[in-house]
Order: structure tokens, then sequence, then C-alpha cells
């Protein structure tokens, strides 16, 4: 376990070296979606077009913000649940994306792409919004507004505190906590 | 008869809406704070310091504990003295819930057509509504803003009389297994058994408003939530599911009678942000 500064795009190098247990601050620019956005997004991919965003080495945070009052950045900001997601990810970690922010397991699959293409799956805390909101310090709408909540939001974010839960070589921070915690009746 | 105009309602609903998506009842936080004391894993108590934290923050800067402000679950009790004035009672609480949302900055999470469009109807309404009519002249109206993640994790299962009360305490512990780490845990866990289909959710619902530290009324089904409690537990799952020893902070349960052939069970999950408060007009 050892805590890591981490900048994105991310760097394939600096990612094999994580490991699931390691806390992570991560700086730079990031990209909201959820399960809608992750509907188009993928859409996008299949017919062969251009999506709204760069994936190569980018970082998803799966996250529906609350609205910003006037003069604020971002308002409450936690993770939302990621098994969701997990029919969209092989996909999108095969185009390009390299790293992903929420709560909760992943699927095999996703698992399994993660260590294929040198992904990262990352938990934040869920729940602990107000927190996290102040690690956001630019944010901008770069598509779907008609999703409200849900729409892809470029994030600026600096020092963003993770804990790696999958890492590229295919451990599991949920197995083994469970595992070491777990009693017998 | 009391007439009261619906103008009350909508506001108490709009301040409920607000104050509970800010502020955390005191049972909760407590219950959490004592989980800190007992947790075993490192992780899991860095995990507890930082919800702690967080409602902190929240109260400070005014905003949501949690960015999922939820659906908004409406109890409300009405005495039969009552004598609505001024409008329709419901379209009075979906007003409070609109005002509410808009003017505290909340996330409106709900969608108009749930399987085709998905459209979000912007305001967070329509508020799911349960009404009953009480004695007397008073509105007790209960508010519990519900998160996706942990209502995800429910579920209602038609057990039967041979299940008995330990085919209970499997089914609740193997839903909170299987929910994991998916829900926010520590999660409190609302059990309903009895009535039918649709009424042992309710319960279920109904079980996660009584307050975290307050026995069940019924020494048997006490004794009941505390084996299922320690249990679930045991399971590992620990703070965000990443290991430790606080799965749940509470089981609560409620019960009704039910048909001779029936044991209806259901578990609604609530997340450690048990949000919920009360106000009587």
């Amino acid at each position: 376990m050892k805590t890591v500064e981490l900048n994105t795009p991310l760097d394939q190098d600096k990612l094999a070296e994580l490991e699931a247990g390691d806390k992570v601050f991560l700086s730079g620019e990031i990209y909201t979606a959820r399960d809608a956005a992750h509907k188009r997004l993928v859409a996008l991919l299949e017919e062969g077009k251009e999506l709204p965003f760069d994936l190569k080495g980018a970082v998803i945070y799966y996250v529906g913000p609350a609205p910003a009052r006037p003069g604020q950045v971002m308002n409450s900001a936690g993770p939302t649940t990621s098994y969701r997601m997990d029919v969209f990810t092989p996909l999108l970690l095969r185009s390009g994306l390299r790293g992903t922010i929420g709560k909760g397991p992943r699927s095999q699959e996703v698992r399994d792409a993660m260590v294929k293409h040198g992904g990262v799956y990352f938990a934040a805390v869920g729940g602990a919004a107000a927190g996290i909101a102040s690690s956001v310090k630019e944010a901008e709408i770069i598509a779907y507004e008609d999703l409200g909540p849900e729409a892809i939001r470029r994030l600026v974010v600096e020092r963003m505190p993770l804990f790696v839960v999958n890492d590229t070589k295919g451990n599991d921070l949920f197995e083994e906590g469970v595992k070491k915690y777990r009693r017998d009746d | 008869m009391r007439e009261i105009d619906v103008a009350q309602v909508t506001g108490a609903v709009k301040e409920l809406c607000i104050n509970t998506n800010i502020y955390l009842p005191d049972d909760v936080k407590q219950a959490l704070r004592d989980a800190l004391e007992k947790e075993e894993s490192p992780l899991g108590r860095e995990i507890l310091q930082v919800i702690l934290d967080n409602h902190g923050i929240a109260e400070g800067e005014k905003m949501p504990i949690c960015q999922d402000t939820g659906a908004a679950i409406v109890f409300l009790e009405v005495g039969q003295e009552v004598h609505f004035t001024g409008g329709a009672l419901e379209e009075a609480v979906n007003e409070g819930v609109r005002q509410g949302y808009s003017e505290a900055y909340l996330r409106k999470s709900m969608v108009g057509d749930p399987v085709i469009q998905r459209k979000n109807t912007g305001d967070n309404t329509p508020a799911i509504i349960y009404t009953r009519i009480v004695p007397g002249d008073r509105v007790k109206i209960v508010f519990a803003p519900k998160g996706g993640g942990a209502e995800n994790m429910s579920e209602v299962r038609m057990m039967t009389a041979a299940h008995g009360i330990e085919g209970v305490k499997d089914f609740v512990v193997e839903r909170v297994r299987k929910s994991g780490g998916n829900p926010c845990p520590p999660i409190v866990v609302g059990v309903g058994i009895g009535g039918s289909f649709e009424r042992c959710a309710m319960l279920a619902k109904e079980a996660l408003m009584r307050p975290i530290g307050e026995p069940n009324p019924d020494p048997v089904f006490d004794e009941v939530e505390k084996d299922i409690l320690r249990r679930v537990n045991n399971l590992g799952i620990g703070p965000q599911g990443l290991g430790g020893r606080t799965t749940a902070l509470a089981v609560h349960m409620k019960t009704v009678p039910c048909h001779i052939a029936s044991m209806p069970v259901a578990v609604n999950i609530q997340c450690h942000a048990s949000r919920h408060g009360e106000k009587i007009i």
C-alpha cells in the first residue's frame, strides 16, 4: 500500500505500478458520465463516429452532480454505483479509456478488460459528496446537456482522493478486503 | 373539523426536502461514530472518518450530504378531522418538492417515462406519496429522500410458512451479501414481513424510519434483528464494501398479519446517509 500522485491523461507505465489498496491523489482533466451518457457514447463508437472527448488515457468519473449554486464551481459530487456501466466499459477500455471512478465492484468482463488493456478502477467514497466537491476546480458541460445531471462534464480536479480497487494485474480490493474481515457464524 | 390550507403542506415539504438533504439525523451520526470506534479495518476506519467529515462539510457549506438527493418519498398521516383547502393535497406536496429541490440546488433525479424515453422531469417530481387516514385533526409529514444505489439492492420474496424465521434470516443476510459494496455500506436494513406483495415492501421502508438504537417494540423480533445484524457484520463487507466489520448500522423489522398461504418478505436497503425527517401541522 502506497500513496501516489497521479495525473491525467494517464500514463501506461505509471498505471502499471499501481496496486489494489493504494491511495491515489488524482489531478487533471476527467470526464463525467453515467448510464444515459454511456449508452450514447457506445452507440457513437459502434457507428464509428467521433466522441465528444478524447478517450486516449482518459478517466471517466461515474457521477451526476447536484447543480452548482451561483458562484460555486461544483456542488456535491460523489460516485454512483459502477456495475450499471459494466456492460459499456469493455468497449470503452478497448477504445483508449484507462481509468474509471465509482463505487461498488465491477463485473468479471470489466476486470478482464482492465488487465488486457492496462486499465485501473478507482473507488471514491460514496456519500462523501460535499467533501469530494472541493477537489473540483473547473467544471463545464461538454455534451448531452439535455440529460441534466447525466450530461457529460469536463472537470479539472486537484488531488482528488481515491483508492485503487482493480489494478492492471487483476487484483481486486473488494475481494481481498471482504476475505480478510469475514467471520464464520 | 380543522381547516388546513394546502400551502402549509407545500411549505413543510419544501423545508423537509432541504433540511433532510443537508442535516443527517443525530442517531445516524452517532451510529457512524460508534462504528468508527469499533471498526477493525484501517481502511474501513479511514472511510468512516471521511463520511463523518462530510457531514460537517455539508452542514457548514449548506450542501447536500450526497449528490443523490433521492426520490422524494413522502408519508402522510392525515387526521380524519382535517379538511384541506386551497387546492389538491398531492399537488401541494409536489409543489413543495419542486420548490425545495430548486431553491436548495438539490439534484433532480426523476425520469418521466421510466423505460423508453427516460427524460428527466426537471424538478424531482412526482413525489412518491403514501397517505393514511388516522384519528385526530393533525397532519404528519414524514419525508425521506431515497438514493437509487441502495434502493436498487432491495428485494421482495414471496416466502411460505415452511421457511420460518430462519428462512427469513437467511434471505436477509443473503440479500446483504449480494449487495456487497453497491449500496454504500455501512447500510441500514429495513425488513417487512406479512401483509401482501406490496404491503411488505411498504413495511420495509417504514422500518427504515425508526431511529437507530431504538429497540423493536416486540422483544422476539428485537432478538431476530440483533441476530441478523451480527450475521450481516460477519460477512466482512465493511465500509464501502472494501472490507471491515461494519457492514450494517442496524436491522429494523416491521410485521403485520398475512394470509395463511403466504409469508411475504421485503428487504429495503438504505445507504449510510439515512436521511429522513418529519413535521406535524
